[in-house]
């Protein structure tokens, strides 16, 4: 019988590694063991069909989702989600989570010292549509301090949690800002070996997103893996 | 045109913000056909600490073998209510749960059949990236013969089984780091 198509390994440099002491929860969390290579089977190629489906209203403007306005920069962000080939990935669910303007979570283990928002809850979704493309309305989460070392702060970032068409695609990553002084420090960010694979984590200022006398538009792509090649009939 | 994955990054500590589902560890709902079954475990670091914060997506194969996705073509019926999609945050103790209903066998990747098993994301702060594992079922025939425990050095295979704890009952622990670490894939 012939093989199903697998996904591509990611392209050396391009993730960061498990271990990273930088980032010093990686070190008695990472796996010691390499990961054993496993053949695609339908155990990888299919995953959940998560999508539109899931979205609720007021899940695409995370500064709508109370009586009041939120505080903080309002910021639309937009973008493709793609395959390696440039395939748009149509229909697939984006989970976004961030800090508020102030650069505080609504969770109980955050203690830093900045203010709640009644007016921001911090999480949303959004689905790409027919072509990739994707856009919710937030406001811009402010730096955070976090223990890892002395006087480390987090850059400015919001969470993304994208599923594909397969449980090889799954992926949470992190979109950070442009020109954030931040980010030259950061350990999780600068765990990602390659330069241009880093700055492909930075969003981009778009005016043609921006709306006039409304909010900042920045332009995020994300690539989700690609198909291997088909194996030839064993 | 050739584009480049774009990297993971951690979840952090607050990713229920973003992540939190919590009737999703009930993975098939009333009425779904299959064996049921409720999986407990714990999420451990290197120091066989509690991770309690760290999320378990499971992945699996509806009672009769067949995915719920256009790729599985196989000629097996499916069951619009069974999905086959679970999440699952840590507690404080580093305790997990699903509930769902045991797959059947999938077919392999070099032809045969795999025994049944789900496939287990998880993510947590400090972990760079998704990590991703299966769990096998105890006292199951086929786990002889199934082509991805034979790639799995024999001394470790028995973190990929979950253990029996009474009728419909399983648990099945994760060990991040050090002695008894859990096999991770690659695929
Ligand atoms: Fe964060």
């Amino acid at each position: 019988m012939s093989k199903l198509a697998g996904y591509r390994p990611e392209p050396a440099g391009t993730q960061p590694p498990l271990l990273h002491p930088g980032y010093k929860s990686t070190v008695l969390r990472a796996p010691s063991q390499a990961p054993v290579p496993v053949p695609a089977s339908l155990s990888e190629i299919t995953g959940p069909l998560l999508g539109q489906r899931l979205v609720r209203p007021n899940d695409t403007d995370l500064t709508g989702q109370h009586a009041g306005q939120p505080q903080g920069e309002r910021i639309i962000v937009a973008g493709q989600v793609l395959d390696e080939d440039g395939w748009p990935v149509p229909d697939t669910l984006i989970e976004v989570w961030q800090a508020n303007a102030a650069g505080r979570y609504r969770h109980d283990r955050d203690q830093h010292d900045a203010p709640l928002d009644p007016s921001f809850s911090g999480a949303g979704r959004v689905a790409t549509d027919a072509d990739g493309v994707y856009r919710f309305t937030t406001i811009k989460p402010g730096a955070y301090p976090w223990p890892n070392h002395h006087n480390a702060w987090r850059p400015q970032h919001i969470h993304l949690s994208l599923f594909g068409p397969a449980f090889a695609t799954r992926l949470v990553t992190q979109m950070y800002f442009p020109g954030d002084p931040l980010l030259p420090l950061d350990p999780i960010f600068n765990a990602v070996p390659d330069a241009a694979a880093r700055e492909r984590l930075v969003a981009r200022f778009d005016l043609e997103l921006t709306q006039p006398a409304w909010a900042l538009g920045y332009r995020f792509d994300i690539v989700l893996r690609g198909r291997a090649a088909t194996p030839m009939e064993g | 045109m050739v584009l480049v994955p774009s990297a993971s990054q951690t979840v952090g500590p607050y990713w229920a913000i973003g992540l939190d589902w919590p009737e999703a560890w009930q993975v098939a709902p009333d009425g779904v056909a299959g064996e049921r079954f409720e999986l407990a475990g714990r999420l451990f670091d290197g120091k066989g600490e509690p991770v309690p914060d760290g999320v378990l997506e499971l992945w699996q194969a509806n009672t009769e073998g067949r995915y719920a996705h256009p790729e599985d073509r196989q000629n097996k019926p499916l069951d619009e209510r069974f999905l086959g999609f679970g999440r699952c945050g840590t507690q404080p103790d580093g305790s997990f749960r699903f509930a769902s209903i045991k797959p059947g066998p999938v077919p392999a990747a070099g032809g045969g059949l795999q025994a049944p098993h789900l496939m287990i994301g998880i993510f947590a702060r400090g972990l760079s990236a998704r990590v991703a594992t299966r769990v096998y079922f105890p006292g199951e025939a086929a786990n002889a013969t199934d082509p991805v425990l034979a790639l799995v050095d024999p001394a470790r295979r028995d973190t990929l089984i979950a253990k029996a704890a009474g009728p419909g009952k399983l648990t099945w622990d994760v060990r991040l780091q050090g002695a008894g670490e859990t096999v991770f894939f690659a695929f």
